[in-house]
């Protein structure tokens, strides 16, 4: 009974990672089909930038929900401001450039912070099940990552912007002669999405080491999420959050957290063999 | 009257250029200049330069596998660096069991290529999109990375080789000749044979894309579509391309381990498949060439960075990717190239408006003609003449 109830935690642990992981990515690749391989390093800027923040004696709480992604919402803008905007359209280039600049922010951080790995210690202490022992932390992510699913969902259903922004992104012409300006309203989507994904990195700094080749880990877990799940924004990053992540935890129960990582690999390139369109482009169609 | 000489001169600008790249004589000439290096730098270089010159050469068949497939084949993959490091761990082990080397070597080009023919069975039957591609061969070569560099523990071997996780496997035998264990490949050996297989690579890479299949391929990087309509499985001939460029990875993965006698999980790692890419778009895509250039030139790049310690080469090869996808694109071969064409043909233009005036000189009548001739060439976009 108690290992159920904790491998259930873990199983939503893994689930909620993944959506935490995967919301930026799903806005900048998504929503604007800019194939943002500098992710991870988003991320890691994130990390970095709550690990400043703690150093300079402001709250934890603070530095993930408000210093991250305002940090790495700031860089966005500038970037999509000098590159990313050269190459809308451009896929392939954008995929080149955008691997680029992830080395280019590697190499940065690098120089300034070093190659040595900085941590934080996860917050709030630990609970008990029976004989088990749980980070509270873990039960902070599972919640974040539903909430962020729904408020990323209200957002872009029933809220003005969410509406200009997805109209946009559909035909920006139109959007234009509407009175919008679409490149402001590309500025600001590219500069959620980076936003989400510091937010991710500062809400995992506390559970993964703060190195500046971090993004790697997730990168590739970030993109597979992302494309399994389909056309769909929201409904294809849970829904595929929910499968990868249920096999990612389970053959980790099985055997090791390697073998967990590939069989959520090797399973998502076998269902993109099977559903080439994503979860969403099969099932739930014409949902968000 | 007298016809002006443009009529019967070659073609100018890119389109001689092109021609000349496509044509025999080019991949001669790049053969001539090889064979000469192949046969001169033993003889100038100390021995601690041509080992380091071997890795060059062994990082250019790398080069020319991804020029390969991406440059004709359309087929972006930025997970080279598996099927490189496959080869290097295929060998190593093999040959760690085996003991003759011959068998092993024949293993690092093979297992790679099967490799391929299954990942490239996924993505090219299942219709998957550029995108797709990059992102699933990316996902793999992680997956390669992690799996390797969790095999540290001694109950981690194939046969008696241990896979060492991320301590890599040391002291791999080299090459020797077939049947005769002891009669092992030395530097000089071993400099020779990468060289000589870059450009049996080349050749064989020059003489299909010459054939029927070769243009098949290409033509289904320019237009999958109408290829389908015409009644060619593009699909198979892309996988095809995919698995030839494992092949030849491979082949470069195993020399790779004859090196330096070591292989680590950082072949797999994405810094060394971004590598690769970049040294493809700094040289030059749509050329076999231009990717070996690219190569040495950012080999050299990283060395020098690495030596002196104060620049991070991450940073530096992120910015030259950055930098050439905006704003030099085509490379710098094609480049080069182009800026050269433009010098011969405005050159020849200046010399044919002489030779009109020239004319016009000799023969009053001839002038408006001779004139409106010359100024049909110039409109043409091209460079065409119009006869």
């Amino acid at each position: 009974m108690d290992l159920a109830a904790i491998v259930l935690i873990q199983i939503l642990y893994a689930i909620s990672s993944l959506i935490v992981i995967s919301s930026g990515l799903a806005v900048i690749f998504g929503m604007m089909k800019v194939i943002n391989l500098a992710h991870g390093e988003f991320m890691m800027l994130g990390a970095y930038a709550t690990i400043e923040a703690m150093r300079l004696g402001i709250n934890l709480w603070v530095a993930i929900f408000v210093v991250a992604p305002l940090t790495v919402g700031l860089i966005g803008i500038v970037l999509e401001r000098v590159f990313i905007r050269r190459l809308y359209g451009r896929m392939i280039d954008t995929m080149l450039a955008t691997w680029g600049l992830s080395l280019l922010l590697i190499g940065a951080v690098t120089s300034i912070a070093g190659n040595t790995t900085a941590g934080v210690s996860a917050p709030l202490g630990n609970f008990t099940i029976g004989a088990y022992s749980v980070s509270s932390y873990t039960l902070v992510i599972i919640v974040v990552g539903a909430l962020l699913a729904l408020v990323l969902r209200w957002v872009l259903l029933h809220t003005s912007l969410g509406l200009i922004a997805r109209g946009t992104m559909q035909n920006p012409q139109m959007a234009d002669a509407l009175g919008i300006n679409p490149s402001l309203v590309y500025s600001a989507t590219f500069a959620i999405g980076a936003a989400l994904s510091g937010f991710a990195g500062g809400l995992l700094a506390p559970l993964t080491g703060v190195v500046p080749t971090m993004g790697g880990a997730f990168i590739a877990k970030a993109f597979i999420t992302v494309i399994g799940g389909g056309p769909a924004i929201v409904v294809g990053l849970v829904s595929a959050s929910t499968l990868f992540g249920a096999i990612n935890q389970i053959a980790t129960f099985a055997s090791t957290p390697v073998f967990g990582e590939v069989a959520l690999l090797v399973g998502a390139i076998i269902m993109l063999r099977l559903l080439p369109q994503g979860i969403t482009g099969r099932f739930f169609k014409g949902s968000l | 009257m007298t016809r002006p000489a443009q009529s019967s001169r070659p073609a100018q600008g890119p389109d001689a250029l092109q021609r000349f790249s496509r044509s025999w004589a080019s991949a001669a000439l790049t053969v001539a200049l090889g064979l000469a290096l192949l046969f001169v730098l033993p003889h100038v270089l100390d021995d601690f330069a041509l080992v380091q010159a071997t890795v060059y050469v062994v990082m250019s068949i790398l080069a020319i596998s991804l020029a390969f497939i991406w440059g004709y084949g359309g087929i972006l993959c930025f997970g080279q660096s598996a099927f490189f490091g496959l080869g290097a761990y295929t060998y190593a082990i093999a040959v760690t069991n085996l003991g003759d080397s011959t068998v092993p070597f024949v293993l690092a080009i093979v297992v790679p290529a099967a490799f391929a023919a299954i990942l490239g069975y996924l993505i090219f039957y299942g219709r998957l999109s550029d995108v797709y591609m990059g992102v699933i061969t990316l996902t793999v070569t992680l997956i390669l990375f992690n799996l390797i560099n969790s095999t540290a523990g001694p109950e981690w071997k194939i046969g008696t080789a241990p896979l060492g996780g991320f301590n890599g496997i040391p002291g791999i035998a080299p090459l020797n000749t077939p049947g005769n264990i002891d009669d092992t490949i030395g530097p000089r050996g071993l400099f020779e044979l990468s060289f000589g297989a870059l450009l049996l690579v080349y050749l064989l890479l020059r003489a299909l894309l010459a054939t029927k299949p070769g243009r098949v391929i290409v033509a289904s990087k320019e237009n999958e579509q109408r290829l389908l309509l015409l009644g060619y499985d593009a699909r198979a001939y892309k996988l095809f391309t995919f698995v030839l460029g494992a092949a030849i990875a491979g082949l470069a993965g195993c020399l790779f381990a004859n090196w330096g006698a070591f292989t680590s999980p950082t072949v797999f790692s994405l810094a060394q498949s971004a590598q690769i890419i970049i040294w493809v778009i700094v040289g030059g895509l749509g050329t076999l060439v231009g990717p070996v250039v690219g190569c040495i030139a950012i080999q050299w790049l990283t060395t020098q960075i690495g030596t002196q310690q104060t620049i991070n080469s991450n940073l530096v090869l992120g910015a030259i990717l950055v930098v050439f996808v905006l704003m030099v694109p085509k490379g710098i071969v094609p480049s080069l190239g182009s800026l050269g064409a433009a010098l011969v043909s405005r050159l020849r233009r200046q010399r044919d408006m002489a030779n009109v005036n020239a004319a016009v000189k000799e023969d009053p009548d001839a002038g408006p003609q001779a004139a409106k001739i010359d100024q049909a060439a110039k409109l043409d976009p091209h460079g065409e003449t119009v006869r």
